[in-house]
């Protein structure tokens, strides 16, 4: 059958690919606008409780974060500590860090800023609750627990 | 000079796409995109002075004490009667006792207008709920223990959530026969006026030992 025969010559067209670095900015710019980058480097180790209910926290930019769990590295101790920023803290610290994050956000935007707190399941509510008060003092009404999404 | 004949050899774009690959990549490692969630709370300003630091009159009816201890074991205390659970088993209803869940709810409601459950006070909400009546001055007071542990707190406090979620959604069924999810926002605060999320954090106590 001569129909199938593939001697016969024609040689398959080379598939253009021409476009295919314009696709891929394409992605790159779409991941660029989107994501926002990774800001601070986590000192402390946390595994965040779970629960059913928790609700997404909306704008990013008017998230402030404060960590808590044990020290990474061992040598800064195996106790709960607090991570603001780029550094280890004390609960005292809160209210001036409350006021550096309030400072750099916007006016209009200052009254919406939320703290979301990021403990680890196994902290001692005492702990907690020294943050709530400093929280309260420095007048960061609105926060959040941080919990994983989980069916229980 | 004379023009030359050859064509301008095209550039070889074929490592573009490897390029660009690359960049995708080291922007797909280095951002995060988890957007955070949790549980939204909002703390009662600090208090002014001494004269403020007095508690809330609240009537004895309209509180329900929720003790977490040491022990993350859970109490309940209502006019009705006190409700303990050994565990976050049992908290969530599990365990063969009645979870906080349905304790929260049938206090939010008062179904049955008992004396011992939050006065129940006739409102007109507008349409399309129309006069109703609901517990106004519910208070809801979550208590933990210095050494309760986080864990035991937040899933306490996603079962008192869950109970005016699961409530507020019945009533956006019930009005609006669409989930509470997709109403619009004017007809969410109509609903969260109906059942208000009323919790309060108090200082922790040394109750329960260490």
């Amino acid at each position: 059958m001569g129909k199938f025969n593939k001697s016969g010559g024609k040689e398959l067209p080379e598939l253009n690919t021409s476009s295919l670095p314009d696709m891929i900015f394409a992605i790159l710019f779409f991941f660029m606008v989107t994501v926002t980058m990774r800001s601070e480097e986590l000192m402390v180790k946390f595994r965040i409780p779970a629960a059913s209910e928790v609700q997404k926290l909306e704008k990013k930019s008017l998230v402030t974060f404060i960590n808590i769990g044990i020290p990474t590295d061992p040598r800064l101790g195996t106790g709960t500590q607090m991570q603001l920023n780029d550094k280890l803290a004390a609960v005292s610290d809160i209210q001036d860090y409350i006021a550096q994050e309030k400072s750099s956000l916007n006016e209009a935007d200052q009254q919406f800023m939320t703290v979301s707190i990021k403990a680890d399941e196994n902290t001692k509510m005492q702990y907690i609750s020294d943050v709530k008060q400093a929280l309260r003092k420095a007048y960061a009404l609105k926060i959040s627990y941080s919990a994983r999404k989980a069916e229980n | 000079m004379a023009k030359s004949k050859k064509k301008v050899p095209s550039l070889n774009s074929s490592s573009m796409a490897d390029i660009s690959f690359l960049l995708l990549i080291f922007f797909l490692v280095t951002s995060s995109m988890d957007t955070d969630s949790g549980l939204a709370r909002k703390l009662p300003p600090p208090p002014q002075d001494e004269q403020n630091l007095q508690e809330m009159k609240v009537q004895q009816r309209n509180l329900m004490v929720v003790l977490v201890n040491s022990q993350n074991q859970t109490m309940v205390k209502t006019q009705l009667g006190d409700e303990w659970y050994a565990n976050v088993t049992q908290m969530v209803g599990k365990g063969g006792k009645v979870g906080l869940k349905d304790k929260v709810k049938e206090f939010v409601t008062n179904p049955n207008n008992s004396e011992q459950l939050p006065e129940l006070t006739e409102e007109d909400l507008g349409p399309p709920i129309g006069t109703v009546m609901r517990t106004a001055d519910h208070v809801i007071s979550l208590q933990n223990d210095a050494t309760t542990s986080y864990k035991a707190y937040i899933a306490v406090q996603n079962e008192l959530v869950k109970a005016y979620n699961e409530l507020r959604q019945d009533a956006a069924k019930k009005y609006y026969s669409k989930s509470y999810d997709e109403l619009l926002p004017e007809e969410q605060e109509l609903i969260n006026t109906l059942y208000p999320q009323r919790i309060s954090e108090a200082e922790p106590k040394n109750f329960g030992g260490n």
